[in-house]
């Protein structure tokens, strides 16, 4: 159990003792410079600022990318000539996407959102922030590597998007890069110095998720505040913590087949390659197995879904019971879901892999595996639209956009069920049906808990308030508009569209859809357009928005008890301690102890007489508010 | 057409703009403390909660029916419509998942929207509930999964033995076929032997190879076993025949394959479909470069006796090709040893020189 011990030496490890300075917090950046106050900063509020000012930055990138080439698929006729300012011999002649610059598009597009945006701009960025405020702790329990997880990923992002502008193009062979054409330089121009640029990038970029895990993993073990056991975490606190767990045990892999990939492609090794004829050469390569580089990939790439998805089922628990102003239905259901989710990530991955020749066992064995995990998803979903029966619920953007989510989530979760089973796969995988799928579950769900966040925890990163009427604008524009983009792509699916095509137009069955098509990427435009309101109202509530209160949406947890603009070490004076659990909400009685519709989680049991439920009863009288205080107290 | 997007986008950022400043205006208005919990705007969208998942529904109830025009037709493989009983049924269940938790979610959302003499109730749990819903959902996901086993075992399970044989090859960016000829024995390949003439590297060490004929497009006979022999040359690919609700993929030193049976003829299609252009087709669904969408195979399905004769007239490789009568790898090294004595020589005169 984590005790004052262990908080001293946090403080210690972070060298800025402000527990003493309290009352001059706000000019306490007088011995610090600029540069370790805001770029080398060992503050996890910073640094979660970083990684959110990045992700965002990678989103509009990711984002524009997208529209370029849904106006290419909805409008293949299109004189693409405006581009070629910006996008220069990558239009061709005749003023059109180059089809090899479409499918490097694609594959940055994948690449961004699902690492760049979704892992390190979501889990990054709130993993960073609320761990140590909601557990009670002074900041990681190492700051520096915390530090150097950020500039990894900087790092990462700038070889990145550096390989965007290399003559022969950015990795093209789509986000999986699956060998023999990622590791071939001849089988296509991507698959040269831009597929080892993006090697080398997802190689620092894991090194960052690994740092920050590590960090994640023992601040939440170490340094929860007294009387924060796990069984008070908030929902939050225990999404990040099994994030991070799963992060640790998959990325080493994808690490593992990427520096296979490294040796393959220039060390003449064969681990993935073998007896391949191309560019009129019989190459030496022979015995490896491109199959096992889709294995090695999903072994991240299936946990990596749940990387970026259980961060936000954790900020909409947390939103959606603080809007619903109730308790979250069944937070042990929850935990026991979320764990069932993690261990089940680990042995679903082959499912997509049903038609590359594996083993038709083994095909039933995975979907068996597959289809166990949509239990734990159903029960998260039930028990989120129970927490809004009989709520009394506040639409601030937050929780609109945790509804969102539970919609999107339910949405592209179905649809699992579908692909999950092998038989149906054969015709659907690879089609725009797992296009759909992937961008409601995973992509659109994702996004809102992001969002989410974001609205909610402003005026804890920035001691203001962004504006909420554009808040609701930019919901009903992403909760519509993502609908509208990725609900019409399950019907082009079923007609048995492939996907990572160019161009529909070579084949009979895809001649159809063409309006549709055009609809669709109608819609991709204005929802992308309309992020643009939420950056502007970020930015501008940044510096103009209303000021913050200290607890502006009447929260339990631990973050708000801190001053509005927390210093480095985030509690002036001494850490609260936790006496209850992060949700009691509308607890019956509680006005009769003097508290509103919610009772923060330091305040004791003591102090509650009236709203004390029978089990918090008899642990008062047994001498204290937590088990541990109980036995001393027994001693 | 550009400039009609170009001018859509133009003016979508009009509009948002100018709603940014019309609300910016608002901002500055509203900068004061608020006083009360909520404004009007937690009606407008609690409404809208329901109002626009409701016009969603509508809208893809009408929909659906217009986009079915556009599905593929029914499945032309005896698996395929197993397929696609499987998948709708499915789908009957998932829809019915879906319509039901979305309004649930919706419906709760507006109807317990904020009031103020309203207090939110504290039900933190119900073990009976939860176990109701562990449960429901493992039951109707069990059903589906054996209903799916079943059905994939169907597809996966024995080869039939009169299976008629047909290798596919992938490579960037075509399809080639090979088929067995009279003996009824493909010839073995090895990659090594693959040249501009051979470019399925052939093996004519054999005489199992000697009547094997490729074809430029892919011809099979109605309701007989077919067995795909499917592999590539350089990279993956995926033979994708969605009418025959087929997909395998194509690896590159690990043969795959996949066996079916067509159930009707292209002709019969044709007239079906009331679309005398109506073909089959195979296409690429793995990526695999730059011309990765525009792999291309037709596929022509007819009656046992066209086949027949249509086979008969193929002429073997060899017959075409007849200085590659006996080409193996001993023949190849050979031709390598010789060759790299030829550039010894070469450059041992040219040392001399
Ligand atoms: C309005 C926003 C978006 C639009 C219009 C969009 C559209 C698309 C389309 C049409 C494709 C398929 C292209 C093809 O196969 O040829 C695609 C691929 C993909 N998208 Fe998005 N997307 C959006 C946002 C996102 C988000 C938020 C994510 C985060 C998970 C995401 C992740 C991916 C991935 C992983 C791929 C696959 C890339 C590949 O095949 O290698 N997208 N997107
Ligand atoms: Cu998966
Ligand atoms: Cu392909």
């Amino acid at each position: 159990m984590a005790d004052n011990h262990n908080q001293g030496d946090a403080i210690k490890e972070v060298g800025h003792d402000h527990a003493h300075d309290h009352g001059h917090d706000h000019d306490h950046h007088h011995d610090q410079s600029f540069i370790s106050k805001y770029i080398f900063s060992e503050d996890h509020k910073v640094i979660a600022k970083q990684f959110l000012f990045t992700g965002i930055f990678w989103a509009v990138i990711g984002g524009l990318m997208s529209l370029v080439f849904r106006l290419q698929l909805g409008f293949p006729e299109m004189s693409m000539e405006f581009l070629r300012p910006i996008l220069g011999g990558w239009i061709t002649e005749a003023g059109k996407l180059e089809p090899e610059f479409y499918l490097a598009l694609v594959t940055m597009h994948g690449t961004i959102m699902v690492f760049f945006v979704l892992t390190a701009g979501l889990s990054g960025t709130f993993s960073n922030f609320l761990i140590p405020l909601q557990i009670g702790a002074r900041d990681m329990a190492s700051g520096f590597m915390n530090m150097l997880s950020y500039w990894f990923f900087f790092g990462s992002s700038v070889i990145m998007f550096a390989s965007i502008f290399l003559e022969t193009g950015p990795a093209s062979g789509s986000w999986v890069i699956y060998p023999p054409l990622s590791a071939l330089p001849q089988a296509m121009s991507g698959s040269g110095a831009g597929m080892t640029m993006w090697l080398i990038s997802m190689a620092l970029f894991i090194i960052s998720v690994l740092l920050g895990g590590i960090n994640y993993i023992t601040t939440v073990i170490n340094l929860r505040v007294k009387g924060m056991s796990f069984t008070r975490l908030p929902l939050t606190i225990w999404a990040f913590f099994i994030t991070a767990i799963i992060g640790l045990l998959s990325f080493p892999v994808l690490f593992s087949a990427a520096l296979l990939l490294i040796f393959d492609r220039s060390l003449g090794t064969s681990f993935f390659l073998s007896e391949i004829y191309i560019a009129g050469e019989a190459l030496h390569h022979q015995g490896g197995s491109p199959v096992l580089f889709q294995h090695l990939f999903w072994f991240l790439g299936h946990p990596e879904v749940y990387i970026v998805l259980i961060p936000a089922l954790g900020i909409t628990s947390e939103v959606i019971a603080t809007n619903a102003r109730k308790p979250i239905f069944g937070y042990k259901a929850m935990i026991g879901s979320i764990l069932g989710i993690a261990v089940l990530s680990f042995i679903v991955w082959a499912h997509h892999m049903f038609v590359t020749g594996m083993n038709p066992f083994l095909g039933s064995v995975f979907m068996f595996l597959t289809l166990i995990i949509a239990v734990p998803s159903a029960v998260k979903s039930f028990n989120y639209i129970t927490t809004l029966w009989r709520g009394n619920i506040i639409f601030t953007p937050a929780m609109m956009f945790s509804i969102g989510l539970v919609s999107m989530f339910i949405s592209g979760g179905v649809t699992g069920i579908i692909l999950g089973n092998n038989a149906m796969d054969i015709q659907l995988h690879d089609t725009y049906y797992v296009v759909a799928h992937f961008h409601l579950v995973m992509g659109s769900a994702s996004f809102f808990g992001m969002m989410a966040g974001v609205y909610h925890w402003f005026p804890k990163m920035f001691g203001r308030m962004m504006d909420e009427k554009l808040g609701y604008i930019h919901f009903w524009f992403t909760f519509v508009g993502a609908y509208l983009v990725f609900f019409p792509m399950h019907y082009i699916g079923i007609a048995g569209f492939p996907r990572r095509y160019y161009a529909f137009t070579n084949f009979d069955f895809t001649k159809s859809f063409t309006d549709l098509n055009a609809f669709i990427s109608v819609a991709a435009i204005i929802t992308v357009f309309s992020q643009f309101v939420f950056v502007f109202n970020f930015i501008y509530s940044i510096f103009r928005g209303r000021k913050a209160s200290e607890n502006p949406w009447g929260s339990t947890t631990l973050e708000w008890t801190t001053p509005i603009n927390p210093g480095h070490g985030n509690w002036p004076g001494e850490i609260p301690q936790v006496y209850r659990w992060p949700y009691d909400y509308s607890k019956p009685n509680s006005e009769k102890d003097g508290f509103g519709d919610f009772i923060p989680q330091h305040i004791p049991l003591s102090q509650t007489p009236h709203s004390n439920l029978p089990h918090e009863k008899e642990m008062l009288e047994r001498g204290g508010n937590n088990e541990d205080e109980i036995k001393i107290n027994e001693q | 057409m550009a400039n009609l997007i170009l001018g859509l986008a133009i003016v979508l950022i009009f509009v948002i703009l100018l709603m940014l400043f019309r609300i910016q205006r608002l901002v500055s208005v509203a900068k004061g403390e608020h006083k009360e919990k909520v404004d009007g705007f937690n009606n407008l969208n609690a409404n809208l909660m329901w109002i626009f998942p409701l016009i969603g529904v509508i809208a893809a109830i009408w929909y659906s029916g217009e986009a079915a025009k556009n599905f593929l037709p029914e499945a032309s493989s005896i698996h395929g419509q197993q397929t696609d009983s499987l998948f709708w049924f499915s789908t009957a269940v998932i829809l019915l998942m879906f319509v039901i938790t979305n309004a649930a979610l919706f419906y709760f959302a507006f109807r317990y929207r904020y009031k103020k003499e309203n207090k939110a109730s504290f039900f933190p749990e119900n073990h009976k509930l939860e176990i109701a819903w562990t449960i429901t959902p493992a039951i109707i996901l069990t059903i589906l999964v054996f209903y799916g086993n079943k059905v994939w075992w169907d597809i996966m399970g024995e080869v039939p033995k009169d299976a008629e044989v047909v290798e596919i090859v992938g490579q960037q960016f075509a399809w080639k076929t090979r088929y067995p000829g009279k003996d009824k024995k493909m010839g073995n390949y090895d990659y090594r032997l693959i040249d501009a003439t051979n470019d399925l590297g052939i093996d004519f060490g054999h005489k199992d190879a000697n009547d094997d004929f490729v074809s430029g497009k892919l011809v099979l006979p109605v309701n007989r076993p077919i067995l795909f022999k499917i592999r590539a040359k350089d990279v993956l690919h995926s033979v994708f025949a969605p009418h025959f609700r087929l997909k395998m993929d194509a690896v590159p030193g690990m043969p795959t394959q996949f066996h079916f049976t067509p159930t009707k003829t292209t002709a019969q299609m044709r007239s079906e479909l009331g679309n005398p252009k109506f073909n089959y087709e195979i296409a690429c669904t793995e990526i695999c470069g730059k011309g990765h969408y525009s792999m291309r195979l037709l596929v022509e399905v007819v009656e046992e006796a066209e086949y027949k004769k249509w086979y008969a007239s193929q002429s073997p490789f060899l017959k075409d090709n007849p200085e590659y009568k006996g080409r193996d790898l001993k023949w190849l090294r050979k031709k390598k040893n010789f060759a790299s004595k030829k550039q010894e020589e070469k450059t041992a005169h040219a040392k001399i020189d």
